[in-house]
């Protein structure tokens, strides 16, 4: 595969930089901080500090002995980022974009968030580096997600209440966009995915990748060999992309992304977008998009805030259609199932979105032999969703939008 | 020749400026448009953007989006707004228009069949608010085979681009008054002058300014610089007052008169 993104931010035909005219000079700037940072050993020192010092890196490569023979096939191993500060992947971007932009001397960051993982990662490095945050969330998923809120608050962040639209992820996206044109003078926006214009796919990727980088070496040191598949869930990608990339080259190792079926990909009630969706522009890049006939994004469902998302990184619609990643769906209720496994078999509550990855790993671990690796990521911990897996278990699945 | 550089052109000779309102195609709904496009002509509109309703308007703000998801209640398309213009004409409606499109629904449509029907219905114009620059070579020259103009935005903050953006322009070039989304504002960008200065320095063409105005003093000040004065969220918004009168028939004349005499005030 060849070496992507081009200089134009294209993945193949995805990607690019939709966005109005008023931004082009602040990505394009942005481009070239990150391009020449990227290259700045001091800068990498400081990032790899606090990755190791702060958040704790590297997380383990787990082999789930428990569940591998409960399943009855593959070896499956963990991908533990859910033992990241914070509690996800997300911090392992937020740190790399939060030294940015204190490098660029900003000191105003703002940033979106579905789940509240993002904005709580960005509200944790605004306070670490002493810069002013503001977190766009959509009112449905402020309610859906209360304790995150209050978190993002008590770290001294402003959670700005989005009333657009949907009210969940997809139009605090939106809102977070506008408010930047607005400001875009003196802020710095951490998106939190590989989606957006470029070069956000490109730089979120690079500081994701370390979830790759490390799995790799450790599957290598533990077995001797390259994994047969790796599996990660994927809402906007960016743990996915993570894990994926530093095995992009390595053709004999099957790339597995899972995306939310909500209550079934024949329903209007999921976040399939691979499966269901089709090549548009939607908020700033070209990609796999959820819309009808006429070009208007549909909304999302999903029992996961972090999966509930009409669109997807261009870099997987480039993997998807070059034939490098296959993409398949998982419901509402296997990820539900596969999250109860793996805390009762496993001792780990994961959280909603890394679920849709142990239920792909449910179902493809008992068709491989024993001798066969599957590296899942567990994106993320649970504990943000115990109080919402409390209501969807005792029988009121209403909750999610 | 397009409808638009002859419209400058006279505009130009008579020593005026443009003024060119904005409204979202199906809010309230498709015939009323037609009706208020007429009237927007009579009360002194010199040129009309027919804004396409989209669900994710990443441009504009709250009074043009919720316009948006008014029409988008009614399920209307690319395809209808399209029609639109040529009901107007039908209706004898004669200024230039411009179709102002997110470029998904255009994208979705397919670019040929999207600039065939354009150019078969009457418009001159087209913005794409989404499309800099960078990504829009495949549309402008198509738009430029079929003698629609593609015009661009540049805004306060484009710098160095103003000069490139402009060289490719066509019809004239669409300057954003200020940072931030379209809506009523007091202020403008603090370095608006030199900025719309900079954009007269790098085009022979007409230059247009837009986002935030919504009085005649703002119209005003903006005359002396300008060849066009673009007034979107507060004519939607004055439709958007208007509706319980448009959509009671025995009402509408003074509906469409409310916004007439909002123009006539604007025109000063």
């Amino acid at each position: 595969m060849t070496q992507v993104p081009d200089q134009n931010g294209r993945f193949g035909k995805f990607g690019g930089r939709y966005v109005p005219e008023t931004l082009m000079n602040a990505l394009l700037e942005l481009e070239e901080a990150y391009l020449h940072y990227s290259k700045d050993q001091q800068f990498k020192d400081e990032v790899r500090y606090l990755l190791h010092k702060y958040s704790g890196r590297p997380t383990s490569l787990y082999y789930a002995e428990r569940l591998s023979e409960q399943l009855g096939g593959a070896k499956v191993y963990l991908k533990r980022e859910d033992l990241n500060h914070t509690g996800a992947h997300k911090i392992n971007n937020t740190i790399g974009q939060g030294v940015l932009a204190k490098r660029m001397g900003k000191s105003k960051i703002i940033a979106e968030t579905g789940a509240g993982q993002h904005g709580v990662a960005s509200a944790t490095i605004a306070a670490l580096l002493g810069l002013e945050c503001k977190v766009f969330m959509g009112e449905e998923d402020m309610k859906r997600q209360q304790l995150n809120v209050f978190r993002m608050q008590l770290l001294g962040s402003e959670v700005v209440p989005v009333l657009s639209g949907t009210r969940t992820l997809k139009d605090a996206c939106n809102e977070t966009l506008r408010y930047w044109v607005s400001h875009v003078e003196d802020t710095y926006y951490i998106l939190g995915s590989v989606t957006g214009p470029h070069p956000y796919p490109m730089m979120v990727r690079d500081f994701q990748r370390i979830i790759g980088d490390e799995a790799r070496q450790q599957i290598l040191a533990e077995e001797g060999r390259l994994p047969d598949y790796v599996v990660a869930a994927v809402g906007g990608g960016s743990n996915a992309m993570g894990i994926f990339y530093p095995f992009v080259q390595d053709e004999s190792v099957r790339l597995l992304g899972v995306e939310a079926a909500g209550r079934g990909v024949d329903t209007t009630l999921h976040a399939a977008t691979m499966t269901k969706g089709r090549h548009g522009v939607f908020q700033g890049s070209m990609s796999y998009v959820l819309q009808d006939e006429h070009g208007q994004v549909q909304p999302a469902h999903s029992i996961s805030a972090g999966l509930d998302y009409p669109g997807i990184g261009p870099e997987h619609a480039y993997l998807k259609d070059s034939g490098r990643a296959e993409y398949v769906p998982v419901t509402d209720a296997e990820a539900l199932e596969a999250l109860q496994l793996l805390s009762r078999t496993e001792g780990i509550i994961p959280a909603l979105e890394s679920a849709h990855a142990i239920a792909q790993t449910i179902k493809l671990a008992p068709t491989l032999d024993k001798d066969k690796i599957v590296v899942v990521s567990l994106s993320g911990r649970g504990d943000k969703d115990v109080e919402a897996i409390m209501s969807y278990l005792g029988g009121n699945t209403n909750e999610s939008h | 020749m397009n409808l638009i550089d002859t419209a400058f052109a006279s505009l130009k000779a008579e020593g005026r400026t443009a003024l060119i309102p904005f409204l979202t195609m199906g809010d309230p709904d498709l015939k009323t448009s037609v009706d208020i496009i007429k009237t927007l002509e009579l009360a002194g509109a010199d040129m009309i953007e027919l804004g396409v309703p989209y669900s994710d308007p990443l441009a504009d703000g709250p009074v043009i989006q919720r316009a948006s998801e008014r029409a988008l209640t009614n399920s209307i398309t690319l395809k209808d707004c399209i029609h639109v213009a040529e009901k107007a004409r039908e209706a004898g409606v004669n200024i230039p228009f411009i179709l102002f499109t997110y470029y998904n629904p255009v994208f979705q449509f397919g670019l040929d069949a999207f600039f065939e029907l354009v150019q078969s219905k009457g418009i001159s114009g087209l913005i794409i608010p989404d499309l800099p620059i960078e990504e829009d070579e495949e549309v402008r020259q198509l738009a430029e085979a079929v003698n629609v103009h593609l015009i661009p935005l540049v805004a306060p903050t484009s710098k160095d681009r103003v000069v490139r953006i402009s060289r490719k322009a066509k019809g004239f070039v669409y300057c954003v008054s200020s940072l931030g989304v379209t809506g009523e504002r007091a202020d403008f960008h603090t370095s608006i002058n030199e900025f719309l200065a900079t954009v007269r320095e790098a085009t022979d063409l007409p230059i247009a300014v837009g986002f935030g105005i919504s009085s005649r003093e703002q119209v005003e000040r903006f005359e002396k610089q300008c060849d066009g004065v673009i007034v979107g969220s507060a004519i939607v918004r004055t439709i958007e007052d208007a509706i319980p009168l448009l959509q009671d028939e025995s009402k509408r004349e003074a509906g469409l008169k409310q916004i007439s005499d909002f123009v006539a005030k604007l025109k000063g």
